[in-house]
């Protein structure tokens, strides 16, 4: 499903050149729980950013279903992540003008669906995340948990085949942590592959695979069980 | 594949919600927008009206009108004449009277003028006198209240007979009857046999506050061999030009060859008078329209606070799949909404403030003419546009990693 093959990143800051990733060779299969771990630096940021699309590397080649992908337009690029792939962040990311229901609207709304289309979706979505009764309320009126779940619901409306997941658990506390995860497990046994980045070790263990990353550099990209 | 572009109706949507999440700034904006189209509406209400009065005032001295004046304007420089404001040769009763012999001349009309004392019974007051024939009455179309105009007839028979204006019967009758009665008018008694009805003004002279009476009689009565002006209405608008060789050939063939008069055509001063308001009318609009310019510098500046405020929004969009495009149009909607929006407003200030000048000053006519109302909507959206492209495109450059991790 993805593959990486040679992957350097690099940023200039000032004369220095600053390999945020160096080398990296990764493949995941369709329905893998992988969670990324490492020290701040690391890389690990980097790579999540690179596998959504949203950065491209200096140099290697990034299949995402066996398309090479790296070599895609800004806009043929936005349409994948609009339809492949879904992000929760660490922030949660609500647009805090909008309620609940249209921010998990948005990603339909730019991917043009008719509102007919468009209502059915967002309502199912809310009702597997238990936040029907919340759908009208603005973020500033709901708990952290419960704006992660917002957040989730929009990462998931679009049935994504990838979910990337930023410290999701960064800013909850412990029990609206575990609610998040136990989630985001929940949507990987039902099929969707998840790739979470996070420095907490007792949240990346859970993963079935765990990469480590130090200094821009993959310690583990195979799999567990190879190892 | 469905073809993946955010509906109109969404972008709609989305952008109102955006206006809307931000007041002050979409408030600030509109105000800016709404005072740059009210500056071009109303500037230019002035202009037409100003354009619109002259054009009134001059059709209501009459219509194909031909104007001769005593004295030669296109003679420059010094000379006696210019000094004693008199010409060496008057424009006489006989002059007037050749001047109808000619097949396009309609109506014919001298004017003399002057100012007397004018009073009935123990009430006086000065007046301005005209003193005029029959035909000034259809030359400049006005009507009679009461009684009938001067009479028809030898231009030269001074009869004492005189027509009141409205405001003078008030003031010197009151409630008493006017047709009639003798009055005086400097040294000798006139007979009133109307009363002016017009309310009409036109150019210096104000019908209501005018008495009416033979020239002979006016001349005698001033003591000037010399008319004022000669009013002749030419038989139709090709015939203005005619006349006005006839009549500047037949004056100067009566002063010896001399060219010592003036005849304007009302048709020349009328179109002069619109160049000059019409090309003002567009100066102000223009003016004006740098205010909108000024409005679209300050909405490029607003856009652009609006993309570094909202930079984490315009990450988001990307990560959920926004295109460059999808976020310039995101942009631009915005900004175009809000100069339609400011537009509209400011097109409702400005009909406001030329309904305020039209009821303050009922007979000037401040209309905005329909060119500048648009232009006016146009140029707002055009510099909403041009100028919030930047900003637009700026957004949707945006490294979306970098966006993400502002707040």
């Amino acid at each position: 499903m993805i593959d990486l093959e040679h992957i350097h990143r690099n940023f200039q800051v000032g004369d220095q050149t600053v390999r945020a990733l160096d080398d990296v060779n990764l493949h995941i299969e369709a329905g893998e729980y992988v969670s990324i771990m490492g020290p701040s630096g690391s890389g690990k940021s980097t790579l999540l950013n690179l596998l959504g699309l949203l950065d491209r590397p200096s140099s290697g080649i990034y299949r995402l279903n066996g398309e090479d992908v790296t070599s895609l337009s800004d806009t043929q690029q936005a349409r994948v992540r609009n339809r492949e792939i879904g992000f929760v962040f660490q922030m949660f990311h609500l647009v805090p003008r909008l309620s609940a229901e249209e921010n998990v609207e948005l990603p339909l709304i730019l991917a043009g669906i008719p509102p007919e289309q468009r209502r059915p979706r967002v309502a199912a979505v809310l009702e597997g995340l238990h936040l029907s009764n919340r759908r009208h309320h603005k973020p500033e009126q709901l708990s952290g948990g419960q704006r992660q779940r917002v957040a989730i619901a929009r990462a998931t409306v679009t049935n994504p085949k990838v979910l990337l997941a930023d410290e999701p658990t960064g800013n909850l506390d412990h029990k609206s942590g575990q609610d998040v995860i136990r989630i985001l497990e929940d949507l990987n046994h039902r099929g969707i592959t998840l790739i979470m980045v996070t420095h907490d070790q007792e949240m990346g263990q859970r993963a079935r695979r765990q990469l480590h990353m130090l200094d821009g550099r993959l310690l583990n990209g195979q799999r567990n069980d190879d190892a | 594949m469905p073809s993946q572009r955010t509906r109109a109706g969404d972008v709609l949507r989305f952008t109102w919600g955006a206006l809307r999440g931000y007041p002050t700034r979409t408030l600030l904006m509109l105000i800016a927008m709404a005072i740059g189209v009210a500056a071009v509406v109303v500037l230019t209400s002035l202009g037409e009206g100003a354009r619109r009065y002259v054009s009134n005032e001059f059709a209501s001295l009459g219509t194909n009108l031909i104007i001769v004046i005593p004295g030669r304007s296109e003679t420059s420089g010094l000379n006696p004449t210019t000094l004693m404001g008199e010409t060496p040769r008057p424009l006489t009763l006989r002059d007037a009277m050749a001047l109808q012999r000619s097949f396009h001349v309609r109506r014919m009309s001298p004017v003399t003028v002057g100012q007397a004392e004018v009073s009935w019974k123990s009430k006086s007051r000065e007046v301005v006198i005209m003193g005029t024939n029959n035909e000034l009455l259809a030359i400049r179309h006005w009507q009679m209240a009461q009684g009938r105009f001067l009479p028809k007839g030898e231009l030269e028979r001074a009869t004492p007979v005189a027509v009141i204006g409205k405001k003078i019967r008030n003031e010197l009758f009151g409630a008493s009857r006017a047709l009639g009665q003798w009055i005086r008018i400097g040294d000798r008694r006139f007979r009133v046999i109307g009363v002016m009805g017009s309310e009409g003004r036109s150019i210096g002279v104000d019908v209501q506050d005018t008495i009416l009476i033979p020239v002979a009689s006016a001349m005698q009565l001033f003591n000037t061999p010399s008319l004022f002006r000669i009013l002749v209405e030419a038989k139709s608008r090709s015939a203005i030009e005619p006349a006005k060789k006839f009549a500047l050939k037949t004056l100067q063939e009566r002063h010896q060859g001399i060219r010592d008069v003036t005849v304007i055509t009302q048709d020349a001063v009328l179109s002069t008078f619109d160049r000059v308001l019409g090309a003002l009318t567009y100066a102000v609009g223009g003016i004006a329209a740098i205010s909108l310019a000024v409005a679209g510098i300050l909405i490029m500046n607003v856009m652009l606070v609006a993309v570094s405020q909202r930079t984490s929004e315009i990450g988001l969009l990307k990560a959920l799949g926004a295109t460059p495009h999808e976020i310039v149009r995101l942009f631009l909607a915005e900004a175009m909404l809000l100069s339609l929006l400011g537009s509209l407003l400011g097109l409702l200030l400005g009909q406001l403030g030329s309904l305020v000048v039209r009821h303050s000053f009922p007979e000037f006519p401040a209309y905005a003419p329909l060119w500048a109302t648009l232009a006016a909507v146009i140029v707002a959206l055009l510099t909403g546009l041009v100028f919030s492209l930047m900003p637009a495109r700026q957004a949707s450059r945006l490294d979306a990693v970098m966006a993400l991790q502002k707040r």
